[in-house]
């Protein structure tokens, strides 16, 4: 059984899809339990697999039994299944406490949506286990067009913005498809292991760079890293809640991981940052990025807008801490992939409680909402508090490592960057809270209607939130253990 | 000059592949209609399958089967040895079926986005629509 994991990983949620896609004919109300049961199989293989790669390093698994080079392999190591884990996890919280809002906003398509949103993960987790390059990328479209489907089903605007997603990703997904192309020609293989053994002879080679840069390309415009973001904003805004803090969390961090593996297995260190003279370049875009995602946040009118612009700046950290090119940026990056997935679920599901509640996301729908929601504003501020940095909860600790990383590499102007967009999400949160706390108050001079009741989400939307919100502090507790264990021994 | 014809002649197929990307991204920045772009769109990913399938190419090669391969012809000691070079390497054109199966499906899934957005707009013209969303 548990030399299975790797495939159980993959197979159980696609085989589960299929068979919501027929309930969802025959009798709706099974569909959710399917879908959870799918989940917790694969949350139950990532645990299983995380362990096990603590033993033993590397888990490699081979598709019907062809090794490599010349079948698909599974290559599970410490970094990808601590990837796993998270994505296993913040989907099944995600799918459990979203439940009542889907079931809300499309009673009709309750089949479909589920078959999308376990289809979603099967493509997410492929991307995290494969070993083979071609296979991800046909894992990449599989996870981007089922996004496109979940959040073409959201509001008005949806279908036009989800089109302008449509058009981006898959230039983004061909882009890397050239790139793999290109490493096919000078290489001859697609196994990502079999590519870096061969590649160190090859390092002077101009092919080997152009596959590089237009892989590179490629990933950058599918995670929404600044000059290429355009998609991004108007997608995670107008797509249902369930599904915006479903994909928030989880396909920017993916990417991460995607670039995070091209540089450390593919391409190895050496040849990314010794060979090429880029990365002043690329940390330069990702200061930019973070300004620029800082300086938008501020001018969004709504709060889904705003934490979009703020994904797009925790991006160009997790970039920048990558490119720095040395030990602890790079422990940085991989921390804040766990920690961003863990901190954006928090505060998307506090909106989609909002939501839920009131029917909009807009500053206005927050007047009041401290006395009205008192646990959901509680998980907002919590999720806002790590996301600014605060000491207990673990964005601080990523934040750390990577502005020590920008130190030591004497990239102030990053170090700056992250001192500038924490200081912004400050204004941003408090700005929140001021308009929770206060504004019902500032009307009436102090002499206002009784305070309204309180109107909390339902339990099993309220609850998830406090488990990721619990989730946070512990995730900044474990911090130590998380890199000495996890990721110290997956940087060369 | 006659270089340069020679190199173009050399490698007309990456000549070719790269106009066809230029064109659909051009396509995609520049059109305004909607279905253009996913026009444009297409012809970028056919770019693409262009460039795989012209890479698993040989001169003077033939269709990767090899001939009475099966039974005692191959497996007996006398089984003459297969060139490589004889035959066209079938793997890039296996890899773009699937790359074609995923073009198709994102092909239908941005029709269908289209037709929400027409339906919704009554127009499928960017400006129109953007003109629309203002309006409001």
């Amino acid at each position: 059984m548990s030399q299975h994991y790797p495939a159980l990983l993959v197979t159980v949620p696609l085989l589960s899809a299929l068979l919501i896609s027929i309930l969802g004919w025959l009798s709706r109300r099974l569909c959710f339990p399917v879908a959870v049961a799918a989940l917790c199989v694969a949350l139950f293989s990532s645990v299983g697999l995380l362990f096990r790669v603590l033993n033993e390093d590397v888990v490699h698994y081979f598709l019907g039994g062809w090794a490599p080079p010349w079948g698909i392999a599974y290559r599970v190591d410490r970094l990808s299944a601590m990837v796993l884990v998270v994505v296993s996890a913040v989907a099944l919280i995600n799918l459990i406490a979203t439940r009542r809002s889907v079931e809300r906003e499309f009673p009709e398509k309750i089949g479909a949506f589920y078959t999308l949103y376990v289809l979603l993960i099967t493509g997410l987790m492929g991307i995290v286990v494969t070993g083979d390059a071609f296979n991800l990328y046909v894992l990449l479209e599989i996870t981007a067009l089922t996004g496109y489907g979940l959040i073409a089903m959201g509001e008005d605007r949806a279908p036009l913005a989800s089109l302008n997603y449509v058009y981006m990703g898959t230039i983004g997904a061909c882009f890397y498809l050239l790139g793999v192309g290109y490493l096919y020609i000078s290489t001859g293989s697609l196994n990502m292991a079999d590519i870096s053994a061969i590649l160190p002879s090859l390092y002077g080679s101009r092919v080997v760079l152009v596959a590089f840069i237009i892989c590179m390309v490629g990933v950058f415009l599918k995670m929404g890293f600044f000059p290429l973001h355009a998609w991004l904003p108007n997608a995670y805004t107008y797509a249902p809640s369930a599904v915006s803090s479903l994909v928030a969390p989880l396909m920017t961090k993916v990417m991460i991981y995607v670039m995070i593996r091209l540089i450390l297995t593919v391409f190895t260190p050496t040849f990314t940052f010794s060979r090429l003279a880029l990365n002043h370049s690329v940390v330069w875009l990702a200061v930019i990025a973070i300004f620029m995602g800082a300086v938008l946040a501020l001018g969004a009118r709504d709060m889904k807008r705003m934490l979009s612009y703020v994904i797009i700046a925790e991006v160009g950290y997790m970039v920048g801490g990558a490119w720095l090119g040395n030990r602890a940026g790079m422990t940085g990056a991989i921390l804040h992939i766990a920690n961003d997935a863990v901190m954006t679920l928090c505060v998307f599901l506090a909106v989609g409680n909002v939501v839920y509640r009131t029917g909009g996301y807009a500053f206005e729908d927050l007047k009041g909402m401290f006395r009205k929601m008192p646990y959901t504003m509680t998980g907002l501020v919590a999720g806002g508090l790590s996301m600014i940095g605060v000491p207990p909860t673990c964005g601080f600790f990523s934040k750390w490592y990577l502005i020590s990383g920008g130190v030591q590499a004497g990239q102030y102007g990053f170090v700056a960057a992250l001192v500038f967009s924490s200081l912004i999400n400050a204004v941003l949160f408090f700005r929140i809270i001021e308009i929770g706390y206060y504004e019902p108050f500032g009307s009436d001079h102090g002499h206002g209607p009784a305070p309204a009741p309180m109107e909390e989400a339902p339990l099993s939307m309220v609850v998830p939130l406090l488990v990721v919100v619990v989730g946070l502090v512990v995730m900044g507790a474990y911090t130590g253990d998380i890199v000495s264990g996890i990721i110290a021994p997956m940087i060369p | 000059m006659s270089d340069f014809f020679s190199s173009v002649a050399d490698y007309y197929n990456y000549l070719i592949y790269i106009v066809l990307m230029v064109i659909g991204l051009y396509a995609i920045i520049a059109k305004k209609n909607l279905v253009k772009k996913i026009v444009g769109m297409n012809i970028f990913q056919t770019a693409i399958i262009l460039f795989y399938v012209s890479i698993g190419a040989k001169r003077g090669a033939t269709i990767p089967i090899i001939e009475h391969g099966h039974g005692e012809a191959v497996h007996g000691a006398g089984s003459q040895a297969i060139k490589a070079a004889e035959y066209i390497n079938p793997l890039p054109h296996v890899l773009m079926l699937t790359a074609i199966v995923v073009a198709v499906a994102t092909l239908g899934v941005a029709l269908a986005l289209a037709i929400r957005v027409y339906n919704r707009y009554e127009t499928l013209e960017e400006d129109e629509i953007l003109a629309q969303l203002r309006e409001k």
